[in-house]
């Protein structure tokens, strides 16, 4: 499978998942911002960082360079893209997802371990994870706290668009464990057609149990079945 | 323009310094070059006071491929593998403006490692904060913590481990000390000589501004009558730029455009280029015109002396301009070839076609004045308490009021502010004794900790040098990890004074005898005086870096305890010294008394025999004592782990404080599975050393006999609630 991962001045979560997807045996390009074309990809990658320095707003100058026009074609085309963490906030400012990403309540930066529960696995992105499994996974933003409007917020819920939510160690959500604030202790949402997704979580963090865990795996190795 | 004593002074030059500027140059310097003359001769960047001493730490050993004087240390850990490090303060600019003081703190400590051509792997820091009562004290933590995340985070560099304590001493001058970690390969490491004549000095990064200039407090109007304002002297930190340099450098790196590359850190323009020239023996002309300025109207004497960040300073080979250009517009930065080396000897400054300053290198340099400042030998205090006559309290009140204190509270309230995972090769994250971050694709790991022991230092400063290392030591092997080198930050009040003089010189001798008896040399480092106001000066507060490397990363082992029915055993003897302990200031407020003394053969003798079952992988966790003695180190193996302990009465010690919350040296508890003791045993009694069976591991509770039995959640919420209701 061609994956590509965009690198944006500030990105800094690039070479990670780079790694990850290499690792699990993805064929990776990498492709810089200023770039006007993007190689033939089955998965697009925008990751995690500090994307222009988060000036302006956290995504918001990003979704205005070359390569997004590119990237939101595809999308919009069926091409799997996934963003993480600041890739998230990128794809809510381009549109290709709704709602957005908003300061943590605590108005702190929040980098730590979280558990989130697996609830939508018919899916391209999720189909190796058991339906309410909860992975422990670790998040690292300033804006996470998605916010949206009702009317979305009920459509997320309806049509099952929600694939992770913040929870405890034993799958439980409740506002106690909700680390930034999000509307329905939402941690990921996918677009309608379940091609897009963002999520806040670092899948890619989680893909060895020296370092971590390697609970993120099946995030990625989904996308091969 | 006329150089008047007053302006002498208010640029931190004494008369006699100021006459030997006059006898170096053989007339009076200009203006802008009694500016470069500050800027060089200040104890930052000269080290006129600690140089006679420092000379004199061990900083060569098998491993060490570069000692102190370049921008960082850089030591061998095999293969093609080299790690660069090195730990600096930044504690005056945090204590005006917290957030940017800590944030350039960090950002300063990063060029340094990749000036050298390593990618930087960890961040690491040390922070000392007054009273928590302090009126001032909840903000700077506030801004600190923010400071120290904000840039880190954005540049995409995990902070892994650090310390943070709180005492009155610091009440008005805090200490921010920031350390990083980077890997290189051993050919292409980098340096700051220059080499060559007539070659291109060019400038790159963000432009220059008025931040940071010495003398922005020097408000007269001689000479910034044309400058519209003021900047205040702290500088402003962006790790966005940084990020983008970073990048641009290293790729620069790949190729071999570079003859010698060095930061713009302190006294920015002016320290780097003389520093390039010295060490290449060489002289070094700028065109200021060609500076790249963020604003309009700077004057010469301003852009020499500012110290706005992400700025380098790189000599280049003949025709790769156009290469190294190309990299640096691709990242949207600054490249302006400003000068050129010189054969003169000399710094050369030109501006709108004139030479405006002109100084020998070696003025600057080499000839900087070298203090062997009057010194005061610190007597070891007395023991003069007995236990007996203090009020009674029992030891669940002391364990449990000590636990919820400020500098033994969980500091995650901290740690969660940071990224420690980016990079995703952070094997061991803060609150270990060590943090271990493995290289990039292959299997070793660096472990990584920053020490210091303030109380120790001020009451008996050759003891508290020695202790300091030795806990350093303990902790790298604590986590598995062989102990390589040191970085030191040595953090001092006021040099003129010869009682803070013989601290700093009392400290550095503990410092070399434990360094040299351990192998364990000093390869980089920064001395920080004038910590202090109105005469009141801090505590002595060297700060050691250690880094020890894991040859496999699975061989990493931590303090958590993993099973019940698991025996922890101590290593080292018992003798329940309280002086200068955790127990005696927390509880009695008793800071009188000698600290624990340093037996630097069982300090290594210890250690080699719990490396040693480490590697054997006898053991199932092993964790170093030390602030708090036998139970505080008991407590912090059960409360991040799923168990609880039941714990011995002591067998020989009468009293149960001094056995308890004694802080003896060279003792680590290591956690044995029943099967494994015949062996452990055997190994530690063919080496002679001392243990003692001290703990159980079981479920749920934390219990002495007959003394008092606590729910481990319990135990975990007093330690929890401190930060957040502070």
């Amino acid at each position: 499978m061609n994956s590509s991962v965009i690198v944006f001045p500030g990105s800094n979560c690039d070479r990670d998942v780079a790694f990850a997807l290499e690792k699990l045996k993805f064929k990776n390009t990498m492709v810089w911002h200023k770039d006007m074309h993007l190689p033939k990809s089955d998965l697009i990658v925008i990751p995690g960082g500090f994307s222009y320095g988060d000036y302006l707003r956290s995504g918001a100058i990003a979704a205005k360079s070359n390569i997004l026009n590119e990237v939101i074609k595809a999308g919009k085309d069926g091409c799997l893209v996934l963003g993480i963490c600041n890739g998230f906030q990128i794809l809510t400012e381009t549109g290709l997802l709704k709602g957005a990403l908003l300061r943590n309540k605590n108005l702190k930066f929040l980098g730590k371990d979280v558990y989130v529960k697996s609830l939508n696995t018919d899916n391209k992105f999720c189909n190796k994870y058991e339906q309410d499994q909860v992975l422990k996974l670790n998040i690292a933003h300033n804006e996470g706290n998605f916010f949206t409007d009702p009317d979305h917020l009920k459509e997320l819920e309806d049509k099952n668009l929600i694939p992770f939510k913040y929870c405890d160690q034993k799958g439980n959500i409740n506002e106690e464990n909700n680390p930034n604030g999000s509307l329905n202790n939402i941690a990921g949402i996918f677009n309608d057609k379940k091609n897009i997704l963002g999520m806040m979580p670092h899948p890619e963090r989680m893909i060895d149990k020296i370092i971590s865990n390697d609970d993120g795996v099946n995030l990625f190795t989904s996308l091969l079945n | 323009m006329k150089i008047t004593n007053t302006i002498v002074e208010k640029h931190g030059l004494k008369p006699d310094e100021f006459s030997k500027i006059k006898e170096l140059l053989k007339r009076e310097p200009n203006l802008l070059e009694l500016g470069v003359f500050s800027a060089m001769w200040n104890e930052h960047c000269s080290y006129k006071s600690s140089r006679i001493h420092l000379k004199n730490l061990p900083t060569k050993g098998k491993l060490v491929i570069q000692g102190p004087g370049e921008n960082a240390g850089v030591i061998d850990i095999g293969d093609d593998d080299a790690i660069v490090f090195k730990i600096e303060s930044h504690n005056h600019p945090s204590y005006i403006e917290p957030y940017q003081g800590a944030a350039t703190g960090v950002g300063g400590i990063l060029r340094d490692v990749f000036t050298m051509g390593a990618r930087p792997l960890a961040l690491l820091n040390s922070i000392h904060f007054g009273s928590p009562d302090h009126p001032k004290t909840k903000s700077l933590l506030n801004g600190v913590v923010a400071g120290i995340g904000g840039y880190g985070n954005c540049i995409g560099i995990p902070t892994v481990a650090g310390e943070t304590k709180f005492d009155s001493t610091y009440n008005e001058n805090i200490l921010v000390n920031a350390m990083a970690v980077g890997h290189v390969k051993k050919d292409k490491i980098f340096y700051s000589k220059a080499k060559g004549l007539n070659k291109s000095v060019v400038y790159v990064g963000s432009k220059t501004g008025r931040d940071g200039i010495h003398g922005a407090s020097m408000a007269s109007a001689e000479f910034d009558e044309n400058s519209e304002e003021k900047r205040p002297t702290v500088q402003v930190g962006d790790p966005f730029t940084e990020k983008l340099l970073m990048e641009a450098c290293l790729e620069l790196m790949q190729g071999k455009s570079i003859i010698s590359i060095q930061d713009m850190g302190a006294a920015g323009l002016t320290s780097s280029s003389v520093e390039m020239a010295s060490k290449g023996e060489l002289g070094i002309e700028l065109d200021l015109d060609k500076v790249p300025c963020r604003e309009e109207g700077m004057t010469p004497y301003e852009m020499m002396l500012s110290e706005s960040q992400e700025r380098m300073l790189i000599i280049l080979e003949d025709d790769k301009e156009k290469e190294a250009k190309k990299i640096f517009e691709k990242w949207d930065l600054d490249f302006v070839v400003i000068g050129m080396t010189t054969n003169t000897n000399n710094l050369t400054l030109k501006f709108k076609g004139e030479t405006i300053g002109e100084i020998p290198i070696g003025a600057l340099a080499s000839k900087a004045p070298l203090y062997d400042r009057k010194w005061t030998k610190t007597k070891l205090p007395q023991k003069k308490i007995n236990i007996k006559d203090l009020k009674k309290i029992s030891l669940e009140d002391a364990l449990l009021k000590i636990l919820s204190s400020p500098n033994q509270s969980n500091k995650s309230w901290i740690t969660d502010q940071f990224d420690q995972m980016v990079m995703t090769n952070t094997a061991q994250r803060s609150g270990a004794d060590a943090a271990i971050i493995r290289i990039h694709k292959k299997e070793k790991a660096v472990a990584v900790t920053v020490d210091s022991s303030a109380n120790y230092c001020k009451a008996h400063p050759i003891t508290g040098g020695k202790q300091i290392v030795c806990e350093s030591w303990r902790n790298l092997i604590s986590v598995g990890a062989k102990p390589i080198a040191i970085t030191n930050c040595l953090n001092f009040g006021n040099p003129e004074d010869p009682k803070i003089m013989g601290e700093f010189s009392e400290c550095l001798i503990g410092l070399r005898e434990a360094c040299e008896f351990l192998d364990f040399p000093v390869v980089s480092g920064n001395v920080s005086f004038y910590n202090g106001t109105n005469k009141k000066n801090i505590n002595p507060t060297p700060v050691i870096g250690g880094v020890g490397l894991i040859q496999n990363t699975k061989n990493k082992i931590n303090h958590i305890l993993k099973k019940e029915g698991n025996l922890i055993l101590q290593i080292g003897k018992t003798f329940g010294h309280l002086y200068q302990s955790f127990f005696f200031k927390e509880i009695y407020s008793i800071t009188e008394g000698p600290p624990p003394e340093v037996n630097l053969s069982n300090e290594r003798n210890n250690g080699d025999a719990v490396s040693k079952l480490i590697n054997s992988k006898l053991i199932a966790s092993a964790h170093d004592l030390a602030t708090g003695g036998l139970i505080l180190a008991l407590t912090e193996m059960c409360l991040p782990s799923e168990y609880g302990l039941k714990i011995e009465k002591p067998q020989k010690l009468s009293n149960l404080m001094e056995y308890y919350f004694g802080e003896d040296q060279s003792r680590y508890l290591i956690e044995v599975e029943p099967k494994n003791l015949p062996n452990v045993t055997k190994i530690l009694n063919e080496n002679n050393i001392f243990n003692e069976l001290v703990a159980t591991v079981q479920k749920s509770y934390f219990e002495i006999f007959g003394e008092f039995k606590i729910d481990t959640n319990e135990l975990y919420k007093i330690n929890n609630k401190w930060y957040n209701n502070y």
